[in-house]
């Protein structure tokens, strides 16, 4: 079997260039850069009002089951609804270590972080919260993080000295709330799925985490009523949109992030469990954006970023096992999109140029205003 | 240490053969860099438990390095020569404990952006190697067989969607005795063709009866060892201060008999297949649950590792998702299957097997088949089946083979 190019970059523009006649033959939008100056498709929200929700399509999802065309059938929500609304960016670099954890860390920090995966520890460099919140004088409940598991508690802020704990987000783990709400019984098994890459991990919590009695002071949520929408959950996932919608419903955070990992159960080798865990995950991004239109605080003011936090092997690289896990470092694993919408984002584009994973957290610093001083991206223009 | 300061006393600790064989090529391998010289140390320790043509590939490559003049050999090591390594890396027992070494040269070099590098600098070399060693081609056309969706009695969505490109795409497959034919395929070609581990049948649930010249492995037979593997990592995960890499170096450094595999889990005392079988549990993610995965996963290895000339993989259904914990807590009970879903696993997971052949030398003359157990769909790939095209005739399973 020959490739195409051993050449990396070669190989990632190539993807994205692939991704990018795909959605256009698909959705029917235009390539972005005839677009880029012109003022008419521009309009920015006023920046007081302005939010952002970030949500991370994870853990790894590979265009072959997404965007190319043999893929596009899980993702109808996106093709359909989203994309013609979107600014799609095809070619999204990860250069930094395809851990979730990690590499989520580096997402939020815009410097690729280099800690251990599996630890239990804070981000080195300042994330996207802090300089939110320092930088604007934002009041603790103006960012917040719903993340997947237990891993992710430290997300919130990082242990740098001139930011570091007070400074960061709120951090909401959905699944550890229903742990602690479920000791007296009930089966939430179904919900509680953690870490599927090392299944036997778990570990200890600490930071700024969410605690269980405040759901009722914050989210105005009884633990019964908690505990019976839960049942009527199906994955984690939903479990932690679920609490998003109820975060913006009653504390409406300018910045909310929150981290999708359903699809993560492909480290255990079952193809058809990995497609289910993409179908929902476009199900559930689709619902977002449709609370986001229904709540009065984010409707017509929010801007919405889908980014998966980096993609899967390629079925072609002898070094891996295809969808299995993302451990080559091969093009396809470093090589994903990001999903723009909402406010002061252009409909219908398709932008193919290189950018960098990096570059998220100075794009969010120009989108609200502040300055993302220590992180290695550079704004994305097209979105500032 | 670094690779110069090497003595052939250090490998005391190497299985017998694996010690010959370091104590032999020492000199060598004291002049390769230390990025490079533990993989190849973690591919000699394991000599005395490799496949005959792992064998030959390391003694070959032994031979190959010691012959290359001093000009050659910085011209094929410059780019290992270029990774920086950590002091702790450099301090590291890696004489001893190679495996565990190239786990954290990994981590290492993602963490230092070097991953690019070293790849580059691997692939170099792999495609340097194999052009002095060229691949042997197999003494007979290899040929792969899949069975998948054991269990399914309908299912509407279209399969072999990634192998019909390939191959001829039957709907009209004789299903009546399909299994036993294609048993006795695997079993006539060991029998004509006698080659060491170069006949496999994998079955992913309890194996059928099977000829005793074919090297078998199934899920059904490595119950006691799976149920041992998971009741050692659920204690040892309790355990203060255990986290996931600590488990993973636990697992790395498991013998055979730490889960019962004293002999082959099939009854013969083959150390060969049992350490095989036991890397196939405590190396892979999802063997040890899902029934799908375990089929896919051995599958590759044999195919990467002893190269057979036939293999038949015979998927079938894996337990219903259920949390992790409660996954490797599973005891011999009946689980709950999910036939559907292992149908579409298993689907993939074929054109996987079909990947992994294809690899292997001879791509060009081998055949794959993949059916629908007890149904009349089927894919044919091989010399003589046109690529994309579809037969509606109805067709007896020996024609696949003929």
């Amino acid at each position: 079997m020959s490739r195409i190019s051993t050449n990396p970059l070669e190989l990632a523009r190539q993807f994205a260039l692939s991704r990018r006649d795909f959605i256009r033959s698909a959705a029917g939008v235009a390539l972005g850069s005839s677009l880029l100056q012109s003022p008419i498709a521009f309009a920015a929200a006023a920046m007081k009002k302005r939010k952002v929700v970030v949500i991370t399509f994870g853990g790894g999802a590979r265009d072959q089951e997404t965007f190319a065309p043999e893929g596009q059938e899980n993702i109808p929500h996106m093709m359909k609804e989203m994309i013609p609304q979107a600014s799609f960016f095809t070619q999204v670099v990860n250069r930094g270590i395809l851990g979730h954890y990690v590499a989520t860390a580096s997402l939020a920090t815009g410097t690729y972080e280099t800690f251990n995966n599996f630890a239990a520890v804070p981000p080195n460099n300042p994330t996207v919260f802090e300089y939110f919140r320092k930088d604007l004088k934002r009041p603790p409940n103006d960012a917040w993080v719903v993340a997947p598991s237990n891993g992710f508690n430290r997300i919130g802020e990082s242990n740098n000295r001139a930011y570091g704990p007070g400074t960061g987000a709120r951090v909401i783990l959905p699944k550890h709330l229903l742990t602690a709400a479920a000791s007296g019984g009930g089966d939430y098994s179904h919900l509680l799925r953690d870490n599927y890459e090392t299944p036997f991990y778990t570990p200890e919590l600490g930071g700024n985490e969410f605690e269980l009695q405040q759901l009722g002071n914050l989210l105005k949520l009884s633990v019964d009523d908690f505990k019976s929408h839960a049942l009527t959950l199906s994955s984690p996932d939903e479990l932690s949109v679920y609490i998003a919608r109820r975060l913006m419903r009653e504390v409406s955070p300018s910045l909310l992030w929150i981290t999708m990992h359903d699809i993560d159960i492909a480290h255990a080798g079952a193809y058809s469990l990995y497609v289910d865990g993409i179908r929902r995950t476009d199900r559930l991004c689709s619902e977002l954006w449709k609370a986001i239109q229904s709540e009065p605080e984010y409707a017509g003011n929010t801007t919405m970023l889908i980014l998966p936090d980096f993609g899967r092997d390629a079925d072609d690289d002898a070094g891996g096992n295809g969808f299995q896990h993302h451990r080559t470092g091969d093009a396809l694993s470093r090589t994903t999109w990001m999903l723009a919408m909402g406010a002061g984002v252009r409909e219908g584009v398709i932008y193919d140029r290189p950018m960098d994973s990096t570059d998220l957290v100075p794009t969010i610093g120009s989108m609200l205003g502040f300055q993302a001083s220590l992180s290695q991206g550079k704004p994305i223009v097209e979105l500032t | 240490m670094q690779p110069i300061e090497l003595k052939a006393e250090q490998f005391s600790n190497y299985p017998p053969e694996a010690r010959k064989l370091a104590e032999h090529y020492t000199a060598t391998l004291a002049q390769l860099p230390p990025s490079f010289v533990p993989s190849l140390l973690r591919e000699v320790i394991e000599y005395d438990y490799k496949f005959p043509v792992e064998r030959k590939a390391v003694e070959k490559e032994l031979e190959t390095i010691t012959a290359l003049s001093p000009a050659d050999r910085t011209e094929w090591f410059n780019g290992f020569a270029q990774i920086k390594l950590s002091q702790q890396l450099v301090a590291y027992d890696w004489v001893n404990s190679p495996g565990q070494f190239v786990e954290q040269l990994s981590a290492h070099l993602w963490a230092t952006h070097q991953l690019d590098a070293f790849r580059a600098a691997a692939t170099s070399y792999a495609n340097r190697l194999a052009k002095v060693n060229p691949p042997e081609p197999p003494p007979i056309p290899r040929l792969g067989i899949a069975t998948i969706g054991q269990g399914v009695t309908t299912y509407n969505d279209p399969l072999f969607r990634k192998l019909r490109p390939h191959g001829v795409h039957f709907t009209q497959v004789k299903s009546d005795n399909a299994l036993d034919t294609m048993l006795n395929v695997v079993a006539e070609r060991a029998k004509s063709h006698p080659v060491p581990y170069g006949h496999w049948y994998i079955d992913g649930g309890a194996e059928a009866k099977y000829d005793p010249a074919i090297t078998c492995v199934s899920y059904h037979a490595l119950e006691p060892a799976r149920a041992a593997l998971t009741s050692k990592m659920r204690s040892e995960i309790e355990r203060p201060g255990m986290g996931p890499e600590a488990l993973r170096t636990l697992m790395a450094r498991m013998k055979p008999e730490d889960i019962g595999l004293r002999t082959s889990a099939n009854g013969n005392s083959d150390p060969v297949i049992t350490r095989f079988q036991l890397k196939v549990l405590t190396e892979a993610s999802g063997t040890q649950i899902f029934a799908t995965t375990f089929a896919q996963w051995t599958a590759r290895e044999a195919l990467r590792r002893a190269q057979p000339v036939t293999l038949l993989v015979r998927f079938a259904p894996r337990q219903k998702q259920k949390p992790m914990n409660e996954m490797i807590s599973a005891s011999a009970n009946s689980p709950e299957l999910d036939p559907v879903g292992s149908l579409v696993d298993a689907d993939f997971g074929s054109y996987y097997n079909y990947l992994n052949q294809q690899r292997l030398p001879g791509a060009d003359q081998s055949s794959f088949v993949s059916w629908f157990e007890g149904h009349n769909e089927a894919v044919a790939i091989g010399p003589k089946w046109a690529p994309g095209t579809q037969s509606n005739v109805p067709t007896d399973p020996k024609q696949f083979f003929a």
